[in-house]
């Protein structure tokens, strides 16, 4: 259509201003777009990151603190529980297996933990999906590890291969456990769960690498060669964390009250999904305000595109006049605003959207590195599309004011300017 | 019913005011402009010269009277179909900035075109396409140089744009060319070439042509001169009466 063609055309011709106009609107989309992404995507990930488990029972803090750090890798644990304890509860009634976990080391950035061949078992993410071995299988001896996909294909492992645990959750460590090397036996299948990034080690392996440490330090003038270990009892002391399978989901709240209640040690009983909700209340605030300030900011690129289309309309009252002239009505000249203000708004919204993109590019393996957050590159979703359309909209929408201004202006100045 | 072929411009009895319940600027009894005819409307600025141009081009209405293009009273249409009319039928030539700034030099000249089904077809059955059409009419005007199509209007000459103006104004042979102080922008010399060229090719195209300026000397080139400050019977603008 003649109008739009000629709106592009006078984009185009004020590159600079529009520019300008266009890279605000892309940028504000981008960050609308990229919250919304974020903030789904966070959502997913963890929703879907642990089914299949009643209960998780850590030392006794926040329901949020444990979830995070016995499913999330996030964060650690302030204390930890009995191996006596663990193996009193595995035997309550009505509890068809646990699965202890034990956190506090880290391979090259990628948390350790010790757990049992149950995990393998039981352990179920995305509602149903069990864990698969890409190549090898669970631990055959006390020094094999089992790693995350994200783990071996980062690091480069392959079966066979040994890597040594370094002591401490931190990136950097000082200490590490030389003395007792772990032997690549299993590398799983992707999940999209913090399982891509962890070392799993058998439990007696996790036990094997503190039997010569005391109190978070190797105890001075012991060595305990990996051989020697090997002989000695591997039943832990104390372990992190474990997981509750019932065999019944009515039994629950039974068993969660009794674990709660536990005399001979203060311990908790979560139930996933019950804290994971609670999770979701506590962030949902933060979510909001970022949905608020970044609708803001939209707001502010619409804005600035309004005052540059209206402090032009001065600038061309003589085009509107020459278009008058040859025969295009008033109705044209409004057309031929709204289209600016639309082309603006549509250019804007595809390169905010092309934005997000290379953004998430370029920052998907920080995030996943840094927060554990797996940021997939997918079609935008459906929302997106109706927030594009509303930004679009609105654009429209805020073009109608300057559209209106010229539309009476072209009628009262006619072919000649009369100020 | 007269015999005689329908005059181009008819105005009879006309009253006009910018804003109603304004004094008339206007106040015409009888103006006509046979069809092929070059007439030179002369008057001082603030005489109502760009009124009655805006009345001729229906961009405008009179508060009384009747103007009539063609045969086809302007002030009984709509102003949409008056619109569509003078993107028919109507050429129009301004003092200055004629051209739309991003629009390359033929797109200026075929932008009548995109108005108008009537003149696009015209423009088409004499050269082809609207933009060899455009492209012959610039080359008579002189504006065939080399690399002169490419260039943006913006960097053309005064009297370069108002050829192109020009070349708009007479693409799609409309009956009727308005121009409205076209000159005086223009240097002595180019004054004369470029109303020369106006002239001659409203002759090569049967069009009627219609010249206003305050200055009397480019009158001499016309069939007919016409003093407007003779011919509206409005009180000129009692401001520069006293002035």
């Amino acid at each position: 259509m003649a109008i739009v063609r000629l709106a592009f055309l006078s984009v185009l011709n004020r590159r600079v201003t529009a520019g300008l106009t266009l890279l605000a609107i892309a940028l504000s989309i981008a960050m609308l777009l990229g919250v919304e992404k974020v903030r789904r995507d966070a959502r997913g990930s963890f929703a879907s990151t642990i089914s299949g488990t009643d209960l998780i029972v850590g030392a006794r803090s926040g329901a949020i603190q444990l979830l995070l750090y016995s499913v999330f890798r996030i964060g650690n644990a302030t204390n930890n529980i009995s191996w006596q304890s663990y193996r009193e509860i595995a035997d309550f009634p009505r509890v068809r297996w646990t699965v202890p976990i034990a956190l506090g080391d880290s391979h090259r950035g990628f948390r350790v933990m010790g757990t049992s061949e149950g995990y393998f078992e039981h352990y179920r993410y995305a509602r149903t999906e069990s864990l698969e071995f890409a190549v090898g299988g669970v631990f055959d001896d006390v020094f094999d590890a089992v790693l995350g996909a994200e783990v071996a294909e980062r690091l480069g492992y392959a079966l066979g291969d040994s890597l040594i645990v370094a002591h401490g959750t931190g990136d950097v460590s000082f200490i590490e456990h030389d003395d007792k090397p772990f032997r690549v036996a299993g590398i799983l299948t992707p999940t999209g769960t913090p399982v891509d990034r962890t070392v799993h080690v058998s439990l007696q392996g996790y036990t094997a690498m503190h039997v010569d440490w005391a109190a978070g330090v190797p105890i001075p003038g012991v060595r305990i060669s990996a051989e020697e270990a090997r002989t000695m009892d591997l039943t832990p002391e104390t372990i992190t964390a474990f997981l509750v399978g019932l065999d019944s989901k009515i039994a629950i709240f039974g068993v969660q009250r009794r674990i709660n209640e536990y005399r001979e040690e203060p311990l908790l009983a979560i139930i996933p999904g019950v804290a994971l909700q609670e999770l979701w209340d506590l962030m949902s605030v933060a979510e909001n305000v970022l949905r608020v300030v970044s609708s803001m900011v939209v707001v502010t690129g619409l804005l600035g595109m309004l005052t540059v289309i209206l402090s032009s309309l001065e600038a061309r009252r003589r085009e509107m006049a020459v278009l008058r002239s040859v025969g295009a009505r008033p109705l044209h000249v409004f057309a031929l605003f709204m289209s600016e203000a639309g082309v603006l708004a549509l250019l804007g919204a595809a390169a905010g959207v092309v934005l997000l993109y290379v953004a998430l590019l370029v920052g998907q393996p920080i995030v996943t590195r840094e927060f554990g957050l797996h940021l997939p590159l997918a079609m935008p979703a459906p929302a997106d599309w109706w927030i594009i359309a509303a930004v679009v909209g609105a654009g429209f929408a805020a073009g109608s004011i300057p559209a209106f201004r010229a539309y009476r202006l072209s009628l009262a100045d006619g072919l000649s300017m009369r100020i | 019913m007269s015999l005689e072929p329908e005059a181009t411009v008819g105005i009879d009895r006309v009253r006009f005011a910018w804003r109603h319940g304004q004094r008339d600027v206007l106040d015409i009894v009888h103006f006509a402009v046979a069809a092929g005819e070059r007439v030179f409307i002369e008057g001082p600025s603030g005489s109502g010269k760009s009124s009655l141009l805006s009345l001729i081009g229906g961009v405008t209405s009179p508060r009384e009277g009747s103007i009539r293009i063609l045969g086809a009273d302007l002030v009984r249409m709509p102003s949409r179909h008056r619109d569509r009319f003078r993107a028919d039928h109507v050429g129009f030539v301004f003092q200055m900035f004629n051209l739309v700034p991003y629009l390359s030099m033929v797109d200026n000249v075929t932008l009548p075109c995109r108005f108008s089904r009537r003149r696009r077809e015209r423009a088409g059955a004499q050269t082809g396409t609207p933009e060899a059409e455009a492209r012959r009419l610039l080359a008579r005007l002189g504006l065939d140089r080399d690399g002169l199509f490419e260039r943006t209007v913006t960097d053309l000459s005064i009297g370069q744009q108002q050829r192109v103006a020009a070349a708009r104004a007479l693409i799609g042979a409309p009956e009727l060319i308005v121009a409205d102080e076209p000159t005086s922008a223009l240097d002595e010399g180019a004054r004369g070439r470029f109303l020369e060229l106006l002239s001659t090719q409203c002759d090569e195209a049967g069009a009627s042509l219609l010249l206003a300026s305050h200055d009397p000397r480019l009158g001499d080139a016309f069939d007919r001169r016409v003093s407007l400050p003779e011919l509206n019977r409005a009180e000129s603008d009692p401001n520069r009466r006293a002035a």
